[in-house]
């Protein structure tokens, strides 16, 4: 295979044939079914809802600072789901998959595209249209039942707009599902001559395993709503006991969606981590099989375990001993990730550039989400700790430390690939930094409140709380800012970055051996892989320092 | 003496160790926090130690390939398992402590709803967003919702449970107050606007300060007493007879008891039972008798539903008499202010508080035998 340097091709007017340049105006965008430009589609829109969720994130913040609240409890009750809702269903589940996955999955196979283009583009349409039911909700007044929806309050009691958020999260939801069964069916019959299963880079294991997530535990997430909303319409009996329905039946369905979107929001990312740590420190990943599997024990296992929501809900106290059990055995492959991870490390020869700090950051702080997850999966602890801050908490830690540090990481790694632009790399280390910062200083003091008893969606809290939730605040100020610094920085490295070569870190993996950004078909010839995955020795000089040897 | 230093130390971050299952629950959570610590410094150190070591220098040759390695990938998936067995099997045994409610509790009675709770004791008080109990008792709580879900929490006991609406359940757990004092009741699960003004206090009160508090506000009537009220004058007492002769099962001697369910299945006549029983009679028939009684549902507030249970474990068996003598002994002086309440400006809307007074039109129009 030659180098991507001498390859380029140009177009009429002397520029390099790139997808970004190959259609001009709305229609080309809007109509597109290039995956890159869906991705980018994805990115933009992802990006937009991570910004809305992270104002009300700050709303948050700012009421906890007094302990009668700065708002009013109904606004209050708002704003939190409004944040949880908007995060998760608009921007944790689809960031890492839809973007980085979108655009990068193709490539990594040696594929010109996923396998339905159209149906990739009717995604992001659906995700689109389910996103308007959602901020429809939310101007026409809210919701107020938290991202949970536990009936019988939302069924019955809530005189918010249950009905629209719950279109919204069910129309989303089959933008997920189509995502899912196009990854699974490119992966199945898209790869590159010579590229075994064995050989694929483990970002591509990871989109598959939770592309099978995906795929059998959205409907259920889907049913739950439609149900909802018809015991909401109809008045049938379904959750709400004064009509004959039982609540808790509710929450078992719930979390059998709700607990394996964990792992669909944080398996990605992981993902994302391996290829980041194995191309900074120019090492195979340790024991690849094994971190391979562990992603697809973790989607197995994930399906088993939604019963330890419901420790305290009055399920049986055997019930709750067996998913207890279970919870601590999900618990074994993230370890072994961790361990194998930092394994990597040992012999390469380590950048400290932002991609790698991304990288670190999200082992440190997944560290302590997959620690404390121990906390809360002992049955007899979680007693005390589910529904307080500590579970807060724990799940920031895991979502935002885990899911955000990956795709930021991610981002960075990529952007180059993705805009032909540098970052300047001294903004991003900066950047990093602070809202590593900021983010255990959010989120840590919330470990000891929730100990302390502090319940979560609380508008108002005694007094004795108030010190530790100032720190929070202020450490979310910080974590603000850093992501402002982030935003600002990437777009203006659009314009005025450095352009980048095929392969700026001198990376491996075949996205690296096409041209920065990629022609509209990934390759001009396809490539006939004969090494395994991050194999170093074939990366070619001339793709990194961008000067075609002649 | 070092621990207990270190204890110390950590009481500012810990809540009071106010039952007997606290301390358990507390060492757990420490135990886990020095796990956390080890694995995090672990990992911390090994990253910064490759980072140094391992820094990329120019003209760095490209590292050698390392597969991995079957050892010591073994080594760190068993560790943590094991240690995962070890924390699994500690967390259940505090569990099966917590939610293993013990025969000689006493019982009382919580009402969940948007936004307070109410307390009845067997005795006759009734209070609101605040309830006393005396130090080194068992205490069972008894709990309904009137509406949505709510979660009778107390940190300071490690205490908490889901107080779920519903025909068939009450809610129980319990606990053991080691010390006095005034603690939080915080309602952890989300119900609605006044979420976080959902919560009260709990006052646990030495032996003898109990005793004067039970003999200050004086009732009407302990609550087998007025569930005694209640079970003629919503005319159970016709078709439930004591000598067995009424078209329905004596409920004389049942409370506690086995009771063999027509299609062969049995069930235990407990408090979840009696108020299944009340509110859907058609879920569960007695052997033997015919599917003759309507649903209460609508008819009996809460609390009066929990007055019935009162009244009917207190003509249960006499090896299980838990609330029928302590009643008897704080019954006598019934003539006094009707509700104990502090905390919230509501009164109780629903129960009417002297029950013999307001018979429910609902219940006088249904005669009980009629259908
Ligand atoms: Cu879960
Ligand atoms: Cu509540």
């Amino acid at each position: 295979m030659k180098s991507a340097i001498s390859q380029q091709r140009f177009n009429r007017d002397g520029e390099p044939q790139t997808y970004l340049n190959n259609g001009h105006g709305l229609r080309s965008w809007f109509l597109t079914k290039d995956h890159k430009r869906i991705a980018m589609l994805y990115l933009v829109s992802v990006a937009f809802f991570f910004a809305v969720g992270g104002i009300y994130a700050l709303l948050i913040r700012i009421n906890l600072l007094a302990p009668n609240g700065l708002f009013e409890s109904d606004t209050y009750n708002r704003i939190f789901t409004t944040h949880g809702i908007i995060m998760v269903f608009f921007f944790l589940v689809p960031a890492v998959p839809a973007v980085l996955g979108n655009f990068l999955l193709p490539i990594m196979i040696g594929a010109k595209d996923l396998a339905f283009p159209k149906i990739n583009l009717l995604s992001w349409y659906l995700y689109i249209f389910g996103a308007a039911f959602t901020v429809i909700a939310v101007i026409a007044g809210g919701v107020d039942t938290g991202w949970t929806f536990y009936t019988p309050y939302s069924s019955t009691y809530s005189n918010s707009n249950v009905l629209l958020a719950g279109v919204g999260i069910f129309i989303v939801g089959f933008s997920s599902i189509l995502t899912g069964l196009n990854f699974i069916v490119t992966v199945h019959t898209m790869r590159a001559p010579g590229l075994t299963w064995f050989r694929l880079p483990l970002f591509v294991w990871a989109n598959y395993a939770t592309s099978l997530v995906i795929m059998l535990s959205t409907p259920v997430l889907a049913i739950t709503v439609s149900l909802l909303a018809i015991e909401r319409v109809a008045h049938v009996g379904i959750f709400d006991p004064a009509i004959g329905g039982d609540p808790v039946l509710f929450q078992h369905m719930f979390w059998f969606y709700s607990h394996p979107a964990v792992y669909i929001m944080v398996l990605p990312a992981m993902g994302v981590i391996s290829e980041l740590i194995a191309n900074m420190s120019k090492k195979n990943v340790f024991g690849y099989k094994l971190v391979a599997m562990s992603s697809l024990a973790i989607g197995v296992f994930g399906f088993l375990v939604w019963g330890h929501h419901l420790f305290v809900s009055t399920q049986s106290v055997y019930l709750g001993i067996i998913f207890s059990f279970l919870s601590f055995a999900v618990a074994i492959p993230s370890a072994i990730k961790v361990f194998n991870w930092t394994a990597t490390l040992f012999k390469g020869s380590i950048s400290y550039d932002a991609p790698m700090l991304y990288g670190l950051g999200f082992i440190g702080l997944f560290l302590i989400g997959g620690m404390t997850g121990l906390f809360v999966a002992a049955v007899g602890l979680d007693v005390h700790l589910t529904d307080t801050y500590f579970v807060i908490a724990h799940f920031h830690y895991v979502m935002v430390g885990g899911s955000l540090m990956g795709f930021l990481g991610g981002m960075h790694l990529w952007w180059p690939k993705m805009t032909g632009r540098m970052y300047p790399e001294a903004w991003a280390r900066a950047a990093m930094v602070i809202q590593f910062v900021g983010f255990n200083l959010t989120f840590f003091p919330q470990f000891i409140l929730g100990y302390l008893g502090m319940p979560r969606r609380y508008a108002t809290y005694p007094p004795e709380f108030q010190v530790l939730h100032i720190f929070s605040t202020a450490g979310a100020t910080i974590l603000a800012i850093g992501m402002a610094i982030t935003i600002c920085y990437l777009i203006w490295s659009l314009k005025k970055g450095q352009r980048a070569t095929p392969n700026p870190w001198g990376a491996a993996g075949l996205e690296w051996m096409t041209t920065s950004p990629p022609p509209t078909e990934n390759f001009y010839e396809t490539p006939v892989v004969t090494w395994e995955a991050y194999d170093f020795t074939v990366v070619r000089p001339e793709d990194v320092t961008g000067m075609a040897a002649e | 003496m070092m621990i207990h230093k270190f204890l110390l130390g950590m009481s500012m971050l810990l809540p009071e160790q106010a039952s007997s299952y606290a301390a358990d629950v507390d060492n757990l959570y420490l135990f886990l926090v020095g796990l956390t610590v080890f694995f995090t410094v672990l990992i911390t150190a090994a990253i910064v130690y490759f980072f140094v070591k391992f820094r990329r220098r120019a003209n760095d040759p490209i590292p050698a390939h390392i597969e991995g390695s079957v050892l010591l990938e073994s080594i760190w998936s068993i560790i943590p398992f094991i240690i995962s067995l070890f924390i699994f099997a500690w967390g259940a045994k505090i569990y099966l402590e917590q939610y293993t409610i013990p025969n000689d509790a006493t019982d009382i009675y919580v009402v969940g709803k948007q936004w307070m709770w109410k307390f009845q004791h067997p005795e006759g008080q009734r209070e609101i967003n605040e309830v006393h109990i005396p130090i080194g008792k068992k205490v069972r709580f008894v709990m309904a919702s009137e509406d949505v879900i709510h979660s009778f929490y107390v940190p300071a006991f490690r205490m908490k449970e889901d107080v779920v609406p519903g025909p068939n359940r009450y809610s129980t757990v319990w606990c053991e107050p080691t010390m006095t004092g005034t603690f939080h009741i915080f309602c952890a699960e989300y119900c609605g606007t006044s979420h976080s003004a959902m919560i009260g206090t709990v006052t646990v009160m030495s032996e003898k300060d109990y005793q004067v508090w039970l003999s200050g506000g004086a009732q009407q009537g302990t609550m087998a007493e007025r569930g005694a009220a209640l079970f003629s004058q919503y005319g159970c007492v016709t078709c439930h007879k004591s000598d067995a002769t009424g078209q329905c099962p004596k409920l004389e001697g049942i409370y506690g008891t086995e009771v063999l369910l027509e299609g062969g299945q049995k069930a235990v006549a407990d408090d979840s039972y009696i108020r299944e029983s009340v509110l859907s009679p058609m879920a569960k028939i007695v052997l033997g008798y015919k599917p003759l009684m309507p649903s209460f549902q609508g008819q009996v507030s809460e609390e009066q539903l929990q007055q019935l249970v009162a009244y009917i474990k207190s003509i249960g068996p006499a090896e299980t008499p838990a609330a029928a003598p302590k009643a008897g002994a704080a019954a006598p002086a019934a003539k006094a202010p009707p509700i104990m309440m502090s905390g919230s400006p509501e009164p109780a809307p629903v129960a009417p508080t002297t029950t013999a007074t307001t018979p429910s039109p609902a219940a006088s129009s249904q005669p009980v035998q009629k259908r």
